[in-house]
């Protein structure tokens, strides 16, 4: 899908992707020579559809996790995989490996302008990893806030 | 936009998707096809017809195999609706995860098993979060990106064999094939009776359009093997095996009776099994 500034004649950039939590999305695109934006605004079941590829448009903020798709569709029984805490080697990834971010932080953290996402993204990573947590979830996200006093981020 | 305003078309618009949709597509594929390299052969199991023994033969093909491989058998249960060979397997959940991706569940002979079984409460049938409404735009999207991340997401390690157990119908194979570039081929599993020849007929000529070699068929319950006397007696009329074999040149791996009691295969079926993957 390419959105094309028909003014300039150019292929617009993905400038931030929003999920007001009703089912749809809203990507904008900028054309980078007159600074034109546009906002798509996708219905319930055109959000679905795009979800359903398990991709996003405008592209992923992080690598998916393993079984993303599934986790986040299939209505499972609750105890389908085991906590990832109670499992041994998760508690090595602890030491060696960055935390991972659950399928609602990573929602969350989309909603993050574009512009500073990056920034926000390292800051929940390291808060995460100097206090041994495995997996960035909301509630991590908040905690991180409150300590760290960046309400409003 | 003034009236008659003339624009360019996708393809005449050059560089890459700015909204990245094509680029992830692809970056899945790798996925596929990294996971997949640590694994010699994948090989999927399938028929036109349902209830002929495809899940019985996965397993049975499985646990002799195991017994027979020393690098590693795996089964990829792709009937997510109704989820059978895992039992037959004697799998069970929880999956665990690990930073390699989820670990898949051991089964008898130390077969790495996924399956929707581990994630589906007891009688319960493969629901999607999302409301009902319009669900079949979606639904098929859905299903193949399940089937994409058992391939992706498990860490199989290195396996000598991953057999994929289908559902029944046509269209399984030709999606696991374009998941899956380097499966090797389909095994095809009927009945005797001309009933079934008819429909694994036109799955196997529909898995051969789609450029899918066929590694041979397998008849089952060809006739019935008494516990008692261990005699053989007919149980179903018809050749469905032999003719399915000469009509598309390809081998008739084995005719299996049905017989009470454990999974089980003849010796002769692993054989010729191993030398069509030669
Ligand atoms: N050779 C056999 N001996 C004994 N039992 C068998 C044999 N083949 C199949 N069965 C049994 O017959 C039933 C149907 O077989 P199975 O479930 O393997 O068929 P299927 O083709 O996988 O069905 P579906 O199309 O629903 O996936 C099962 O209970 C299975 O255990
Ligand atoms: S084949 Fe029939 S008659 Fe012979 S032992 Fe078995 S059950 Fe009895
Ligand atoms: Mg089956």
């Amino acid at each position: 899908m390419k959105f094309l500034c028909v003014n300039c004649d150019e292929q617009m950039t993905f400038q931030e992707r929003r999920e007001p939590g009703d089912g749809t999305f809203a990507a904008a695109f900028t054309c980078a020579r007159c600074g034109h934006t546009i906002a798509l605004l996708a219905n319930p079941m055109e959000s679905q559809l795009v979800r359903s590829l398990g991709v996003e448009i405008g592209g992923r903020t992080l690598d998916p996790e393993p079984m993303a798709l599934v986790r986040e569709n299939v209505v499972g029984r609750a105890d389908a995989f085991a906590a990832a805490s109670s499992t041994p080697q998760s508690a090595t990834r602890n030491l060696q490996s960055p935390p991972t971010w659950s399928p609602e932080a990573i929602d969350r953290l989309a909603r993050v302008p574009s512009f500073v996402r990056g920034m926000v993204r390292k800051i929940y990573a390291d808060y995460a990893a100097e206090r041994g947590i495995a997996e960035i979830t909301p509630a991590v996200m908040d905690q991180a806030r409150a300590d760290l006093g960046l309400e409003g981020m | 936009m003034s009236e008659g305003a003339s624009f360019r078309t996708y393809f005449e618009v050059e560089g890459e998707d700015r909204s990245r949709l094509g680029a992830q597509v692809g970056e899945q594929r790798r996925r596929v096809a990294a996971r997949l390299a640590e694994i010699r052969n994948v090989v999927a199991v399938m028929s036109g017809k349902g209830g002929v023994g495809k899940s019985y033969l996965t397993a049975a093909l499985a646990l002799g195999l195991a017994r027979r491989l020393t690098r590693g058998v795996g089964v990829v249960d792709a009937d997510l609706k109704s989820p059978t060979v895992a039992r037959l397997l004697g799998a069970a959940g929880p999956l665990a995860l690990s930073p390699e991706g989820v670990r898949p569940a051991l089964g008898n002979e130390n077969i790495r098993v996924i399956s929707t079984d581990f994630l589906l409460a007891d009688g319960r049938p493969l629901r999607w979060r999302e409301p009902e409404h319009e669900r079949f735009v979606w639904r098929g999207a859905l299903e193949a990106g399940v089937l994409r991340e058992f391939l992706a997401d498990v860490a199989w390690g290195p396996l000598e064999l991953l057999v994929i157990d289908l559902p029944p119908g046509a269209d399984g194979v030709a999606d696991v094939a374009e998941l899956a570039p380097s499966l090797k081929g389909a095994v095809s599993v009927t009945l005797p009776t001309d009933e079934s020849y008819q429909s694994v007929r036109r799955a196997m000529a529909s898995a051969q359009d789609a450029g899918i070699r066929l590694l041979g068929v397998i008849e089952n319950m060809s006739g019935y093997r008494c516990p008692s006397c261990g005699s053989t007696e007919p149980l179903f009329p018809g050749s469905a095996g032999s003719r399915l074999a000469e009509d598309f040149g390809v081998p008739l791996l084995a005719q299996v009776p049905f017989s009470a009691g454990a999974v089980e295969v003849p010796s002769g079926l692993l054989d010729r099994f191993l030398e069509t993957l030669a």
